[in-house]
């Protein structure tokens, strides 16, 4: 073990932040996620965040082009994707004013002195190159021109200069796997893989990587930077992968149709960052999923709710703007009682907001954001991993209870990858879904309800089994509409009824003791946050635990009780307080908000600092 | 797919016993009737029959059909028969809308579904008002229309939802009119269209906007007014008592129709055109004919059949699945991965 730069880490640290920054062209996400895979097949856990502008190729050399891809990796349990980098690798100007200021101090700084051109630094704003002043008088520096290096590393590939430099990343990325000690093979694998019609970009991409590599041994030996191996860490037995947020909910969602025993339908809109779970369910119709890109938000959901009435399961996926425009077909799925998972990935709001940020200011929106008393129940994923069980989860209530179901996630799950022991599909408990076959009385009662306070599923095409349905309120029973005052009441009870009946396990403490002075409750994507900030501080003697609620609605029968032993009750999240206000409306408890929008997740600093304060 | 087989039922065996709720003397009433009696002509089996619908008068159709109804919300009625007919192919899908909702809160459903081909019977109940919601002018009422919304008369230019279809790319337009007895022949012709079937039926609305089309819908001097299209036959009308008088023809100079006297029933010696239902130029320029120099077109204006949607989204399921394994395990476990030893707890590969 030896360190990585001069006073830069400890002598066995047991995590590091690496951010690679460029322009939005230089293949940074590219590079991060191949860094991330090796990450992985080295055995250390480890949490990613991505960070890109919503321009898709924005001026080049600006700040506002300026493209990050953040990893923390360690031989420890890695909760987040880290505060401060203790590595930046800055692959122009811009990236490096963009991301300098969270550069932990002391920190090293790469740099690619090819790209600091007049122009470059001009479109930056630097007056002075900052390779010339104090400017990076806080930190390690290991600057040279990455650029020349691989357009002589390439050259026997008889590429142009402009094609020569697009390797850029590949030879970053090979200085950074030898800067950790990791294996090239599976990074030439998926070169290989990639360009396999181009053979000779795969080659080139391949020789920019090992020349990145062979120049890391040189620079050992110069001085500045010495290579380091980090351990494995310690994790329980099993079969290993990363995994996205999207890829996870694809994969549940799949799982979750397979459980019901149901061919899945699924209609969606582009909008970011939603669109990655289209993507990826288009690729899997061996398992009996259509997919639809539909004309509009509103057509997505309306044909998935028509292929739940003619008997699949119906899902259908945006982000807050597109699930306003679902609100009233949301209305609609409630009143005619049809299974319907509805996964929204959250963003920074209003309006089109933010639409590559993270935010998760659509709880109002998820648990009342519809005409009339509309109940519906709400899951909502705390990481990557955790969104392959939750959309299991939304799949089986809404197909056990004949409701519609919202599945929260964020942007930042949606991108982020971590480690992922697969599961073994023969552990999940199937929950086949029943279709009426032949009348359930006299005549047929298409709204009688089970002792659940589910109708029953009748599929078109039924023999005998003719009826209508539809948004006008319907008759106890018999479904026929039905305007009586005393009807109204008994259905609007029902509904309410059958959503707060939804069988939802006892929350547990993630972390710490069942009372005490202080606790944590958070959900979504603050997970990783706030379970690190209560682990050090309770590593520090403090009173303090941490709750992590995935079911937002209805929520777990215990929770108000378990709120009621704490002292104080601190709410993280990223919004302006709607979780708070939820568990002050329910439970009558005073919890106290920590809010951040922002656009980022909290950083553990953050969290251990309202602790404290919280205690003191 | 409409039912291959044919099923034996009655005009009965298809009505409910809701109480059909519309004003008396609606139109809508003789719509219903001339489809509970279209349907056991054409052999339908009530189970395999799906009426879909939106908001408004028209859409309340569904009440009364005995088979699978399902009244959705406002203009998206489109939209949720499209789901339907890609989870179940094999239902006989039949949408019913109106002016408003169809080509104005659901105007851009109603452009993609025939545009996509979906395969389903589109009837637009066409009023020129909004009923329901007590008489406000709709985007086909005609220039002028006074109405609680409109107080001293319209002023938006009305829409033309044939060739709204047309311009969609719906492969077949039909229209018709509520007491017209030809108006099960058009609904067994849309049937029979294998993809989306538009059908205009230009319905009185007794309330809000009566007799707005007994200009052509009126059965006296009808013969003069209505032009009655057939496929393959002569484009003829006038009064049938004294036989044809009158007849289409292309005015070649300025690329338009002109009305023609017919001598004598001798139609080619007037170069009266023959109805060409696959001809999508023919179908335009039957749509725009302004009414008032020429008669009304009716009947089956547009038939010319192409691939459905749902038979692509099957065909594009199974090539894609072609050749791989439902296995969810090895789904699960795609990609590279490494495996962490019991005994170590560490990595191995």
């Amino acid at each position: 073990m030896a360190t990585l730069a001069k006073d830069t880490l400890t002598e066995t640290p047991d995590a590091v932040v690496v951010r690679f920054a460029g322009d939005s062209g230089d293949g940074m996400q590219l590079t991060g996620g191949q860094f991330t895979l090796s990450t992985a097949l080295a055995g250390n856990d480890l949490a990613t965040f991505p960070d890109f502008p919503a321009e898709i190729r924005a001026p080049q050399g600006t700040l506002f082009g300026v493209s990050a891809f953040q990893i923390n990796f360690g031989s420890r349990e890695i909760n987040t994707a880290g505060d401060a980098p203790d590595v930046l690798v800055a692959m122009n100007p811009a990236a490096l004013k963009v991301n300098l200021p969270s550069l932990k101090p002391g920190g090293l700084v790469i740099i690619d002195t090819g790209e600091f051109s007049k122009r470059n630094l001009d479109k930056a704003k630097y007056d002075v190159s900052p390779l010339e002043d104090d400017t990076l008088a806080k930190w390690d520096v290991l600057a040279f021109d990455i650029s020349a290096l691989t357009i002589e590393a390439v050259k026997p590939f008889g590429l142009g200069n402009k094609d020569a430099l697009r390797s850029k990343n590949m030879w970053t990325l090979g200085l950074a796997l030898w800067m950790f000690d990791r294996e090239r093979a599976p990074i030439e694998d998926w070169l290989k893989s990639k360009f396999k019609s181009k053979p000779e970009i795969a080659d080139a991409n391949i020789a920019a990587l090992n020349a990145g590599h062979a120049y890391g041994e040189t620079a050992e030996l110069a001085g500045p930077i010495q290579q380091m191996s980090m351990p494995a860490v310690e994790s329980a037995p099993g079969l290993y992968r990363t995994i996205t947020g999207a890829e996870a909910i694809s994969l549940g969602l799949v799982a979750g149709a397979q459980l019901a025993e149901l061919p899945m339908f699924f209609g969606g809109y582009p909008i970011t960052p939603a669109s990655a779970i289209l993507h990826h369910l288009a690729r899997l119709k061996e398992f009996g999923v259509t997919t639809f890109q539909a004309e509009d938000e509103i057509a997505a959901i309306c044909a998935a709710i028509g292929a739940s009435y003619a008997g699949q399961l119906g899902v259908t996926s945006s982000s807050g703007p597109g699930i306003a425009l679902k609100g009233e077909a949301m209305g609609l799925a409630i009143m005619t009682e049809l299974p319907l998972v509805i996964v929204n990935s959250q963003r920074g709001g209003p309006s089109t907001g933010l639409p590559t940020k993270t935010e998760q200011s659509d709880l109002y929106q998820a648990i009342y954001g519809r005409n009339g008393d509309a109940p519906m129940p709400v899951v909502s994923c705390s990481a990557p991993g955790d969104a392959f069980e939750c959309a299991i989860e939304a799949c089986r209530i809404a197909t056990q209870y004949m409701t519609p179901v919202m599945l929260l996630t964020d942007g930042y799950i949606a991108n982020a990858a971590e480690p992922w022991k697969v599961p073994d599909p023969e552990t999940f408990e199937p929950f086949p879904a029943k279709f009426l076959e032949e009348k359930n009385g006299e005549q047929l009662l298409p709204y009688k309800r089970d002792g659940k306070g589910a109708r029953p599923w009748i599929k078109p095409g039924t023999e005998g089994l003719m009826h209508r349905i539809g948004g006008i309120e319907k008759a106890v029973d018999t479904g026929h509409i039905d305007y009586a005052p005393d009807n109204h009441q008994a259905m609007t009870d029902a509904r309410v009824n059958k959503v707060l009946g939804v069988e939802v396990p006892d929350q547990e403490v993630t972390l710490g003791e069942t009372s005490g002075k202080l606790a944590l409750v958070g959900w979504g994507s603050t997970f990783g946050p706030i379970k690190r900030a209560v682990h050090n501080a309770r590593a520090k003697g403090l009173d303090v635990s941490h709750i992590h609620v995935r079911h937002i609605w209805p929520l777990p029968g215990n929770l108000g009780e378990l709120l009621k032993g704490y002292d104080t009750i601190l709410v993280p999240e990223m919004n302006t307080g709607q979780f708070k206000t939820v568990l002050r409306d329910q439970f009558l408890v005073n919890a106290q908000p920590l809010t951040k929008t922002s656009g980022q997740p909290f950083t553990i600093a953050e969290l251990e600092s309202a602790i404290e304060g919280a205690l003191s | 797919m409409n039912a291959p087989v044919k099923f034996e039922t009655t005009l009965k065996d298809w009505e409910t016993d809701q109480e059909v709720r519309w004003c008396p003397g609606c139109g809508d009433y003789a719509i219903l009737k001339a489809v509970q009696r279209t349907l056991p002509q054409l052999g339908c089996d009530p189970k395999n029959t799906v009426f879909i619908s939106g908001i408004g008068c028209s859409s309340r159709f569904p009440y009364y059909m005995e088979s699978y109804g399902f009244h959705t919300i406002h203009g998206r009625a489109p939209a949720v028969a499209t789901g339907v007919k890609l989870a179940n192919p094999d239902l006989d899908v039949w949408l019913v809308t109106g002016d408003g909702d169809g080509l104005s809160i659901g105007g851009n459903h109603m452009m993609h579904v025939l545009r996509r081909n979906v395969n389903m019977q589109i009837m637009l109940f066409n009023n020129e008002i909004y009923g329901l919601t007590k008489g406000q002018a709709s985007p086909t009422s005609r220039e002028g229309t006074k109405s609680p919304s409109t107080p001293i008369g319209s002023y938006d230019r009305p829409a033309n939802p044939c060739s709204f279809a047309l311009g969609a790319g719906a492969r077949f337009i039909g229209r018709g009119f509520d007491v017209s007895k030809n108006l099960p022949d058009v609904l067994k012709a849309a049937h029979g269209h294998q993809g989306a079937a538009f059908i205009e039926i230009f319905q009185n609305c007794i309330v809000y906007n009566k007799d707005v089309f007994e200009d052509f819908a009126a059965p006296k001097g009808a013969g003069d007014r209505q032009l009655w299209l057939e496929h393959d036959k002569p484009m003829l009308f006038g009064d049938p008592k004294t036989g044809f008088d009158k007849g289409i023809a292309l005015d070649r100079e300025n690329l338009a129709l002109k009305v023609v006297d017919v001598v004598d029933g001798d139609w080619e010696a007037a170069d009266v055109l023959v109805h060409d239902a696959t001809n999508r130029s023919l179908a335009h320029l039957l749509i725009e004919m302004p009414f008032g120099p020429f008669p009304m077109a009716l009947g089956v204006i547009y038939d010319d059949p192409a691939p459905t949607f749902e038979a692509a989204v099957v065909e594009e399921r199974a090539k894609s699945a072609a050749g791989k394994e439902a296995n969810l395990a090895k789904l699960l476990a795609k990609g590279q991965t490494w495996t962490v030893d019991a005994a170590e707890g560490h990595p191995t590969d």
